[in-house]
């Protein structure tokens, strides 16, 4: 009986122990769940920071890269204008090329030759073809009688065009003075005064006239004078004087040469005779 | 190389047009001082595009147009006019006869090259 008694009060401590480690469980399960919970918890927060922190870079990326486009874009600008500078550069050189070809040419041909008629010739040519002009005369000083002779013209007889006394009229006064003239109006060109020029250039060496250049019409596709035509005009003062002046000189001094010549052949056949 | 004739009976122009065109890259210039000139220079020569005046002696730029076009050898050839000849009607009667284009003095070099450029790379 005892025996039994013993048994029965070990089971039922058995049972208690059992059922405390029963409940003991279940509190290990529920804390178990809890911090099972608890750390899904805390890697979704770190996930989430982790996310945030990516989100941070890629704003900051986004914003330094927006920063260098606004600057790249300031660079394109910058340098499409020193393009835009560069190319009217250029066609300004381009420009400035072709008018000192032309200015070269001009002397180059003026100063091409000795004879006096080619020298002309030549003059006519470049107011023509350079400048553009249609009906113009070329006057020289005769020394003796201190008038203005036209010695050649174009688009107009010789004839045509006037002697002038130094000092008298508008080319008069461009042979006193020295100082090319030019109309502000060339609407009235068409009809011919062959007093009143719309350009009167002297033919100057140094500070000395030796005539003029007086034009009177420009051809019809021609509506004004631009920069290379008043380069034109100040070369043609310089150069074609001097031209004109050592070519009439050289001519002039081959005449005589050929006469004093003929004199000295003449002499040398008399004794023989 | 385009072989490039000049038929100009001034000097001063040859001088000048041939200027310009040494402008263009590996382009050669040969120049005839009038209408028969060029002819004979055509006949010698292989030549790639004319620029011709209107007024000169012997023989004129537009006798030279019209006979360039009737000559089955030349006819492809293009032909430039350049002349002091600005009025309308002097422009239709050249191209009638068969000039491609028209450029009136004095000229302006820019234009002039890319006119004969134009016309070389047709």
């Amino acid at each position: 009986m005892e025996k039994e008694t013993g048994f029965v009060g070990k089971a039922d401590e058995f049972l208690q122990m059992f059922k405390k480690g029963e409940e003991f469980t279940k509190e290990l399960l529920k804390e178990n769940e809890k911090l099972r919970y608890r750390i899904a918890q805390m890697e979704e927060s770190i996930q989430r920071s982790g996310d945030e922190a990516r989100i941070k870079v890629y704003e900051d990326r986004i914003a330094l890269m927006e920063e260098e486009l606004n600057s790249l874009k300031e660079r394109f600008r910058q340098v499409e204008e020193e393009n835009k500078d560069f190319a009217s550069k250029y066609i300004e050189v381009e420009e400035e090329n072709n008018n000192l070809a032309n200015l070269y040419v001009a002397s180059y041909q003026l100063h091409s030759t000795l004879d006096f008629s080619e020298v002309l010739r030549i003059v006519l040519e470049i107011i023509i073809n350079l400048i553009g002009a249609e009906k113009f005369a070329i006057l020289l000083i005769d020394e003796k009688t201190n008038e203005m002779v036209p010695v050649s013209a174009e688009g107009m007889a010789v004839s045509d065009a006037p002697k002038v006394k130094i000092g008298q009229g508008r080319i008069g006064s461009v042979a006193k003075e020295g100082e090319s003239f030019f109309s502000e109006d060339l609407a009235g060109m068409g009809e011919l005064n062959p007093l009143e020029p719309i350009v009167c250039i002297p033919l100057k060496i140094k500070e000395h006239v030796i005539g003029v250049i007086s034009i009177y019409k420009l051809l019809t596709q021609k509506d004004g004078f631009t920069n290379v035509d008043y380069e034109l005009f100040n070369l043609l003062a310089g150069h074609a004087a001097t031209a004109i002046f050592s070519s009439r000189l050289y001519t002039q001094s081959e005449r005589k040469l050929t006469t004093i010549q003929s004199f000295l052949d003449l002499l040398k056949e008399k004794p023989r005779k | 190389m385009p072989n490039i004739l000049v038929v100009e009976d001034s000097p001063t122009m040859r001088q000048l047009i041939s200027f310009a065109i040494k402008r263009i890259p590996n382009s050669h210039v040969i120049e005839a001082t009038d209408g028969v000139d060029a002819l004979k220079k055509l006949s010698s020569e292989k030549i790639d595009l004319i620029l011709a005046d209107i007024n000169m002696p012997v023989m004129d730029g537009l006798k030279l147009v019209s006979l360039v076009r009737g000559n089955p050898a030349y006819k492809a050839i293009p032909v430039i006019i350049v002349t002091t000849e600005g009025a309308e009607e002097d422009r239709k009667r050249a191209l009638s006869i068969g000039a491609n284009a028209y450029l009136p003095k004095p000229i302006q070099t820019q234009e002039l090259i890319k006119l004969v450029n134009t016309y070389l790379a047709r």
